[in-house]
């Protein structure tokens, strides 16, 4: 499979990385490589193979519902580039 | 019920599939500890893990899942003892770790159905394709700053469970019985205090129309609607959008459309057209979730009357209409209050007097005064004493809702204002005789023109004896008296 220029246009908007055309260009053919590399798999015969969703053959572990955690608001806001008043302050986001 | 809308290419089919959001009841987050009570200072209740710190891992909680398994059960669905949290990616300000963690090819409960009660009378089932369990995002607030917004993350990974119907509603009516017993049925459960005010129970409504008989139409999925009522509105303004849009030679784009309760209208939201393109696959920070041996009997053990059984018992057993027993079951206390007013009284027809004393005059008093139900000033026990009066024929119905009013404004028992006033009714034949004959002694003129033939006088005697007894002499012995004097 070979992605285009805008198959990785679309890729680096979903992920959120600008990228200008040059880079684009660039980069078009080098994850189409690591895509054909990974495309290798789809040759294994897996009719009749359950979809593995874990490597481990152990249960997910719950717990039991106790608030344990939480109350330090400063904490939360420490990294913020930007908080008032306890929020996290961000440049406008609305519809 | 499915009404058909007179378009000018001929009659159209509204199509309503709805997603409910539905807000776990627990003290915990889903995947942390901490707590998620509604209306905490803001960022106070949130942990690493929900802030998506690096290195932070997701402990799954253990109620959250029971929860949904016995949703699952309420809503009459196959159980899942395999399932799989899935990563779901989109960025926004609110959602820290950019990805929802929800569950997407394996959900905890797949397909089931419920029954909905319809203005008319009638019922319908509706298919559930799915419930999911999955974390809410954190709040914005956009209005307290010209070019910020505000971000609190309490609510940030509180456990949600996605009810996902097929599209089997036909209309707003539809709509409204759908969501309507949805939440009664969490509310019975347990599972979700199903309280749209505060938002632990969101809606999207996805709309279509179709000609009858043909495919499915294209849907556009309508957001921002938190109200039953916002619900009924988004749909009728929809649906009329779809229609003009396609008698004039469009197609309906399928979109997010987000309801403006306030220009009320539905909006394209052209945003989030490439957020579409969720990218799911397998959270690696979690292991499939597999149901501990006898957890779904376990649950199955603590289920309790669900409010369809309730509505089918209360029909049979007790005789009522589909509509009364639907009114009562509306709120599981205000069936236990009518079975405890109606299992006070063993005579046959009180159960129906029952429901009609605590449909007609009991719930229409307190939606007067804006009380609720828990706040009646008179108790099951005391209307039941009412019931019993009626049914034994110390008084009649007549003077029993003169009973009632008295006892709803001094909190005082039945009986005791019976004797107070002397309400009592007179059921002595001999002491009725003497009043019947006392009013057909007095009207002459009227005996003689009901006898020759004008029936509708007979009224006018019944009228008069009452008058004489002060509305207390029992209604079906005057009756018989009056007819055999009279013949």
């Amino acid at each position: 499979m070979s992605l285009t220029k805008k198959d990785v246009a679309k890729v680096a908007n979903l992920a959120r990385i600008k990228m200008d055309d040059a880079k684009l260009e660039e980069l078009a053919p080098q994850l189409s490589n690591i895509i054909g590399f990974v495309e290798q798999l789809s040759e294994v015969d897996t009719d009749n193979v359950e979809p593995l969703a874990s490597v481990v053959d152990i249960n997910l572990r719950l717990r039991e519902d106790k608030v344990t955690d939480g109350g330090y608001q400063k904490e939360i806001l420490a990294n913020a580039p930007d908080s008032l008043e306890g929020y996290f302050v961000v440049p406008k986001v609305v519809e | 019920m499915s009404a058909l809308i007179k378009g000018e290419t001929g009659d159209w089919e509204i199509v309503i599939g709805m997603e409910i959001h539905a807000q776990v009841t627990a003290e915990s987050k889903l995947f942390s500890g901490s707590a998620t009570s509604f209306g905490a200072e803001q960022n106070t209740q949130v942990s690493f893990v929900d802030a998506a710190m690096p290195g932070m891992l997701p402990v799954l909680n253990k109620l959250c899942v029971e929860q949904a398994v016995k949703t699952g059960l309420g809503l009459n669905a196959k159980i899942n003892e395999t399932s799989i949290f899935a990563r779901k990616n989109y960025f926004y300000a609110d959602l820290p770790q950019g990805y929802q963690i929800s569950q997407f090819e394996d959900p905890i409960v797949g397909e089931g159905k419920i029954e909905i009660d319809l203005p008319d009378g009638t019922t319908k089932d509706i298919g559930i394709t799915r419930l999911h369990l999955e974390q809410d995002a954190g709040k914005s607030i956009h209005d307290q700053h010209p070019t910020k917004s505000y971000v609190d993350l309490n609510r940030s990974g509180c456990a949600l469970m996605e009810i996902v119907s097929e599209p089997d509603i036909r209309g707003p009516e539809e709509a409204a019985a759908y969501i309507n017993k949805i939440r009664m049925i969490l509310r019975y459960l347990e599972t979700c205090d199903g309280n749209m005010d505060e938002g632990s129970m969101r809606a999207d409504v996805n709309i279509s129309v179709r000609h009858p008989g043909d495919e499915l139409g294209t849907r556009a999925e309508i957001k921002n609607v938190n109200s039953v009522k916002a619900i009924q509105q988004a749909i009728d303004f929809e649906v009329e959008r779809q229609i003009d849009h396609i008698e004039s030679g469009n197609k309906v784009v399928q979109e997010t459309r987000l309801w403006d309760p306030v220009k009320m209208e539905t909006r394209s939201m052209r945003s989030k057209e490439e957020a579409h393109d969720y990218r799911y696959f397998p959270d690696p920070d979690l292991l499939p979730l597999v149901l501990e041996d006898g957890l779904i009997e376990k649950m199955k053990a603590t289920l309790p009357e669900l409010p369809d059984q309730k509505k089918h018992r209360f029909m049979n057993d007790y005789g009522l209409s589909l509509y009364d027993s639907s009114v009562l079951i509306a709120e599981k206390s205000r069936a236990e209050y009518f079975e405890a007013v109606a299992n006070d009284n063993d005579a046959p027809e009180s159960a129906k007097l029952a429901a009609n004393w605590v449909i007609n005059e009991l719930l229409g008093a307190l939606k007067k005064d804006e009380k609720r139900l828990a706040d009646s000033p008179i108790s099951a026990e005391q209307l039941g004493g009412l019931i019993n009066l009626i049914t034994d024929n110390t008084i009649s119905g007549k003077i029993a809702k003169d009973v009632f009013a008295e006892m709803y404004s001094s909190g005082k028992d039945a009986a005791a204002i019976v004797e107070e006033k002397g309400l009592k009714q007179v059921t002595d034949t001999g002491e009725i005789e003497a009043i019947v004959d006392k009013v057909i002694a007095d009207n002459p003129d009227n005996v003689e023109k009901y006898k020759g033939g004008k029936d509708k006088l007979f009224g006018f005697f019944v009228g008069q004896v009452m008058k004489e007894t002060g509305g207390k002499a029992n209604p079906a012995m005057v009756n018989e008296l009056l007819k055999k004097k009279l013949s």
